[in-house]
């Protein structure tokens, strides 16, 4: 495999990792007023997700700092193309950032109240950005030859961007209740696992409609296969759901998500960025990858880095997997340590 | 304006802002960490409590940072493409690499640090701290590396196909000498910071307490003269240091960017022995160098450029028609590219009065911090308790002048730079200089109506949050140590004792309390 490629992989690794794990954080922040209707219940749910998000966030800087590193090409198409989708995706992660902090700064409940909302909106607002911006990209944006959008602010934005964000949205709310399923004990863990019960089967068809759709553009056999590997996940993942095996369905639903992204990414390869006014505009990774020197010089960075990175992220999920009560645990406080 | 000045505007408002979490991140996790340290090695409780007061400010910043920070990383694409294509093979990398091996680091030990009281191992909780902080100044130095490398592209040979720079030797741009004192120049300023607050915010409680008739003898005395104590001789230390690396930084500087240099000094002709200006006053609105009048000290330009008292110093005039020769009198007649400014005429000075007032409220603000700090270990020495009304609200609103003197350095650099974005290394032959103007590294495609949108929507944004993080701070402040923060190893509530109205456990909350 050449290095181009590998780091097709590497870049396909992170945005599916990003997914994958802030897909929870968003998920569960999008639950808070449906499974959170007291305080007690969103502290709880909002305590699964504290000492996590801001690591899984980082997936997002490091797939982007990836795509402009390996495929700088791809990197000043894609975000100037969807300028306004990345601003709102840049306003939502702001906004949430800073009332995961400010939450607890003050303590009326009315600010507290306020603040759970402007996470549930900043999660909904980036997620489905990211999702827009991903599903147009797959799908095609209208570039010129030198890579540049023609026609104006809204030009990128059409079914493409919206079936992006629906699927994200989509999967990730999905993917929140399982992980609160999971991570939760008690009443909260019954109402997550009923609402990823009913729900999964219709929130995984946008996913599976985007990836299918770039399956059909410019699919493999191979691609194929890992669609149907997606769409037999939601059926795993649904029925062990419905045996109460959260950690099974946990993995199966993600298994969903790997697969429809290796699904999307396959297919597309060796494009970046399809043009929709002329397939001889479309970016591949030869047109928009770095010198094989910087290249080589990243893989053996990543490589010593990327280790370390899953190791000690694996280690701190570990550290915080136990299950959360909204009951006080007095047996066992914050202070035993010493 | 036309996209490039809303684009410029836009990139300076957002970094700036920026900046201004990114030297408490810094400088405040050191003390921290170094607050938790003693904690765990002496047990007593002072530290304890300091690294809860100080830690909270701390996240309470370094969310905002985290999440301003974002727009960085974005906007290089989002607003400056055909800058981000041009130096894709170099600037790229160092982006991934400080999220890769720096952001990780940092957000996810700061997560375990947060939440991990009581959860892992005494020494090992420490351990996640530190952890988080060298994660902090690993990213500095990687994204000082890729602004040195605009400053003095080194390490690459340029594409003649392309003509792009492409990247030959990756330990020259890590060891850029630019991105070395730019780097250490960098950190002990963020130690200026952090130290600054320690004292204007140590002083005051001291004050109050001791006007308010309360103990000297107790732990939250020492919580307040240790952090006076600790922040006066950080400051004072690391001002000391700022200076011998800005000296290290300007030497360069003059050798790699002398028009900033000369700028800065309003040096119109080229002087030897080279004359520091005090004071200098202008035509208003004027670019012009001859409209500059200064007062001036004699030799000690020649001084900081070249270490004598009698050495020529470039003038900007001279400097102006070098550059014009070697670089173009005009910007390429090429509206594709270089849009409102294709074909007129390149001015290669920057921007007098900013790059002159720059580097005096950089210089003059640093003064006033050492000056505090000065003040504040003369003030507490053998535990005495300031209570002077200016010396210690002096010391309060000092508090903000590292920050200014932080943000107008970060100014005077990249304002300095233009025209260029990257700016020519003067090393290397003309033949195989790399260089790229401002004007051209915007993105061509995007409107500058989506420009002015993301403009308005951040800095409105950005204001509201800096007044909701402002009265957040000055609340948590004022309520000092003793409420709101009590250690996690008091003993638990016994079960069944009433605690604060919320269902959860006292302990629980108060972890959470912490962390949010």
């Amino acid at each position: 495999m050449d290095l181009q490629t590998l780091w097709f992989a590497a870049v396909a690794l992170l945005w599916t990792g990003f997914l994958l794990l802030e897909g929870f954080d968003f998920g569960v922040a999008a639950l808070l007023p449906v499974l959170g209707r007291r305080p007690a219940e969103r502290h709880l749910m909002l305590r699964t997700i504290g000492p996590l998000w801001d690591g899984n966030e980082v997936w997002l800087i490091t797939a982007v700092g990836a795509v402009f590193a390996a495929f700088p090409g791809w990197y000043a198409t894609w975000l100037p193309a969807l300028y306004l989708p990345f601003v709102l995706v840049l306003f939502g992660l702001i906004v949430r950032a800073v009332a995961f902090e400010w939450r607890h700064s003050h303590s009326t409940e009315a600010w507290d109240t306020t603040w759970t909302r402007v996470i549930t909106a900043g999660s909904l607002i980036a997620a489905a950005g990211i999702g827009a911006a991903l599903g147009a990209t797959t799908l095609g944006l209208p570039i010129d030859a030198d890579g540049n959008r023609v026609g104006g602010a809204f030009s990128g934005l059409g079914w493409s961007a919206l079936l992006g964000a629906v699927a994200v949205l989509a999967f990730s709310v999905v993917h929140g209740a399982v992980f609160l399923s999971l991570k939760t004990d008690g009443p909260l863990r019954v109402a997550a696992r009923r609402f990823a019960l009913r729900w999964a089967p219709v929130a995984a068809l946008p996913l599976l409609a985007w990836a299918g759709l770039v399956h059909l553009r410019s699919g493999t056999p191979v691609t194929g296969v890992l669609w149907l590997v997606a769409a037999l996940a939601v059926l795993v993942a649904w029925a062990r759901l419905r045996v109460g095996r959260e950690g099974q369905a946990f993995t199966a639903w993600g298994a969903v998500l790997v697969a429809a992204a290796a699904t999307v990414f396959g297919a597309a390869y060796p494009v970046v960025v399809p043009s929709t006014i002329d397939p001889a505009f479309d970016v591949t990774i030869a047109d928009a990858s770095v010198s094989d020197y910087t290249l080589t010089v990243m893989t053996w960075a990543a490589g010593i880095g990327l280790p370390v990175v899953l190791g000690y992220q694996a280690w701190t999920y570990w550290v915080f997997r136990r299950r959360l009560t909204a009951e006080p645990q007095h047996g066992e406080p914050a202070g035993t340590h010493a | 304006m036309d996209v490039l000045d809303v684009a410029r505007w836009q990139f300076g408002i957002t970094t700036v802002y920026h900046f201004l979490m990114v030297p408490l991140t810094i400088g405040l996790g050191v003390l921290v960490a170094v607050m938790h340290t003693m904690w765990v090695r002496s047990g007593k409780p002072e530290w304890l409590r300091m690294t809860r007061f100080w830690g909270r400010i701390y996240l309470i910043n370094f969310v905002l940072g985290v999440a301003t920070g974002l727009v960085q990383e974005f906007q290089f694409g989002l607003a400056w493409s055909e800058y981000s294509r041009f130096v894709g093979d170099v600037f790229g990398s160092l982006l991934a690499l400080e999220a890769l091996l720096a952001f990780f680091l940092e957000s996810t030990f700061l997560g375990l640090w947060i939440f991990g009281w009581g959860r892992i191992p005494k020494r090992l909780h420490l351990a996640a701290l530190w952890a988080a902080v060298v994660g902090s100044i690993v990213s500095a130095y990687f994204i000082i590396a890729a602004n040195s490398w605009m400053q003095h592209p080194v390490g690459v040979e340029v594409d003649d196909a392309t003509g792009r720079p492409v990247q030959v030797d990756f330990l020259a741009v890590l060891t850029n000498n630019t991105a070395l004192a730019a780097f250490s120049h960098a950190i002990v300023a963020a130690l200026v910071v952090a130290g600054g607050l320690l004292v204007g915010i140590g002083l005051w409680h001291l004050r109050r307490r001791e006007l308010a008739g309360q103990p000297t003898t107790d732990v939250d005395h020492a919580v307040w003269r240790r952090s006076v104590r600790l922040g006066g001789w950080v400051s004072l230390v690391a001002f000391v240091l700022v200076a011998l690396t800005g000296d290290w930084q300007g030497k360069l500087m003059y050798e790699q960017q002398p028009l900033k240099m000369s700028s800065a000094e309003a040096l119109c002709e080229t002087e030897a022995p080279a004359p520091f200006s005090v004071f200098a006053w202008s035509k208003l609105g004027s670019n012009e160098c001859d409209d500059v009048h200064s007062i001036t000290i004699p030799g000690l330009v020649s001084f900081l450029a070249h270490g004598d008292f009698s050495s020529a110093v470039p003038g900007v005039n001279q400097l102006q028609e070098e550059y014009a020769a070697v670089y173009g009198e005009t910007y390429p007649d090429d509206p594709s590219r270089f849009g409102a400014l294709a074909g007129e005429e390149i001015d290669y000075t920057p921007l007098l009065a900013v790059s002159y007032w720059s580097f005096r409220l950089m210089i003059g603000m640093g003064g006033v911090s050492a000056g505090v700090a000065a003040y504040a270990l003369w003030a507490t020495r053998r535990g005495r308790v300031p209570t002077s009304r200016i010396g210690v609200y002096g010391s309060l609103l000092a508090v903000a002048a590292p920050f200014v003197a932080n943000a107008t350095g970060w100014v005077f650099t990249e304002m300095g730079r233009q025209p260029f974005v990257v700016h020519p290394n003067p090393d290397v032959p003309v033949g195989e200089q790399t260089w790229f103007f401002t004007a051209q590294a915007v993105s061509p495609g995007v409107t500058a109506a989506e420009v002015w949108t993301s403009l308005s929507l951040l800095t409105l944004v950005y204001g509201a949050l800096a007044v909701i993080e402002l009265w957040l701070i000055t609340r948590f402040v004022r309520r000092g140590v003793t409420t709101g923060d009590h250690a996690p190893d008091h003993p638990a509530p016994t079960p069944g004792t009433p605690t604060e109205g919320t269902p959860g456990s006292r302990e629980d909350d108060d972890v959470l309390q912490f962390a949010y």
